[in-house]
């Protein structure tokens, strides 16, 4: 589950680094042609230094993603439901190991990201720092949030990095199930009593806000797009993601009886959804750490790491040889 | 010191504290890699699915089981160092791989081997 490549993005002192021109070119038209890149081709190092804080930002979320979803495990309504979310959580930590694959062929080591990860160096997916107060947050976040993840997950598994590509595919797969395991929770909610009516409306309400941050800031507050699009790391503008959204799934939404809290929605005569700009100073405010739950995932996240320390430590081979993987 | 207060009531009990030290991971605490090949059914091929961090084979096996046998069929996984494969590196040999099939090699095609324009000919002057 992940939205888009929006986070912390400060180019480093080498970003005026000169290419050599001629390899340069060379890449240019073979993504131009529709060829793929491999671990091993040359690459530009702004494209390298892209993919692998995008990629890794994509791994962070999908393990900090399955805690509020946990947070229901416990009290799934009925056994087969909570099996599903069992096995949609583990799905989310597989997801996280197929990425931070992809990410270390790029030569950032595994132990890095994850040091980054808790130390708050680098950044996951604004969204899973708000609480799933309820089962029916639970149902929404399968639903909707996936439903976000995989309109950026589809449109990004066509870019040019082969082993993003390879585990995109991988994971959009799975996705699907998690999507209609979601939807037919909401469904369930929507088409059951008064009460459970209202506790997916006040969830629905509760996310919206979330869900439209989820793609990123608009188009015209965001910096660098062009050559990312031109070098297919970046494959849909972020305002072309959060239109592709509400064409899906505010028709559905409306179709069970719910409402949008959002006054201003509406598809003009062009096509196009209109809507309230969610607060963006919020969405930093959240990232920055001031948001309900950061504090928690993180604590949660370096509980793992700490008290998993004395297994990794009896298991160690000092004489192991790191090196990236295959593809 | 407090602890965090979850809506999990898993994360609550495990006592956590609010703030907290850190010991980053070092060099290798992650173990090696190895790669994973995967068969879906039998009479098919093993394909490369991607890798697996583990300490030895048994649990890098062990890993690539639950990471790629869990949602498809199955029915045999290889697991190897990632260290023990010797690729190619295709900067260095760009030429080799771009002239196999290329037409100065097309005696090595099935459709480069034509007949029936001499059969034809051939049946003509017989007058058969």
């Amino acid at each position: 589950m992940y939205g888009n490549a929006y986070i912390g993005d400060t180019p480093k002192n080498d970003a005026h680094f000169q290419e050599d021109p001629q390899k340069l070119a060379e890449f240019e038209a073979k993504i131009e042609r529709g060829e793929k890149i491999e671990p091993h081709d040359w690459m530009p190092r702004e494209y390298r230094r892209q993919l692998v804080r995008m990629i890794e930002q994509h791994a962070h979320s999908e393990i900090i993603g399955a805690l509020p979803e946990g947070t229901w495990v416990t009290r799934a309504p009925g056994f087969r439901r909570k099996l599903a979310l069992l096995a949609k959580v583990q799905d989310e930590v597989g997801h996280a190991q197929l990425l931070y694959n992809a990410a270390e062929t790029l030569g950032k080591p595994r132990e890095e990201m994850l040091n980054d990860l808790i130390s708050g160096k680098s950044k996951y997916s604004n969204i899973f720092n708000y609480p799933a107060l309820t089962w029916a947050d639970s149902a929404v976040i399968a639903w909707l949030v996936d439903a976000g993840a995989i309109i950026n997950q589809v449109a990004n598994s066509k870019g040019s990095y082969a082993p993003y590509c390879r585990a995109l595919e991988r994971i959009c797969q799975e996705e699907s199930f998690h999507l209609k395991y979601g939807y037919e929770n909401a469904v369930t909610l929507a088409t059951g009593t008064a009460k459970q009516r209202e506790m997916l409306q006040e969830a629905l309400n509760r996310w919206w806000i979330p869900m439209m941050h989820f793609f990123g800031p608009p188009d015209k507050m965001s910096v660098h797009t062009e050559k990312l699009m031109k070098w297919k790391v970046k494959m849909a503008s972020n305002d072309d993601m959060r239109q592709q959204f509400l064409t899906m799934y505010v028709p559905k939404i409306w179709e069970l009886g719910l409402t949008v809290p959002d006054e201003k929605l509406r598809k003009n005569e062009a096509g196009k959804w209109e809507y309230t700009e969610p607060d963006w100073a919020e969405f930093v405010r959240v990232i920055n750490g001031d948001g309900p739950c950061n504090k928690e995932r993180i604590a949660v996240r370096n509980m793992a790491h700490e008290r998993g320390a004395w297994v990794r430590r009896a298991l160690m081979k000092p004489s192991a040889k790191v090196v990236a993987p295959l593809s | 010191m407090s602890e965090i207060t979850s809506l999990d009531p898993r994360i609550t009990r495990a006592m956590i504290p609010e703030s907290h030290d850190s010991t980053p991971l070092s060099g290798n605490e992650l173990f090696e890699t190895y790669e994973v090949l995967h068969q879906a059914k039998t009479g098919g091929r093993h394909t490369h699915v991607g890798s697996v961090h583990a300490p030895n084979a048994e649990m890098a096996y062990l890993f690539a089981k639950e990471q790629y046998g869990r949602r498809m069929t199955t029915t045999s996984i290889w697991v190897v160092r990632t260290t023990d494969i010797f690729t190619t590196d295709g900067a260095d040999e760009p030429e080799l791989y771009a002239t196999a099939p290329s037409a100065d090699k097309d005696y090595r095609n099935a459709n480069a081997w034509k007949v029936r324009d001499k059969i034809d000919r051939y049946k003509k002057e017989q007058n058969v």
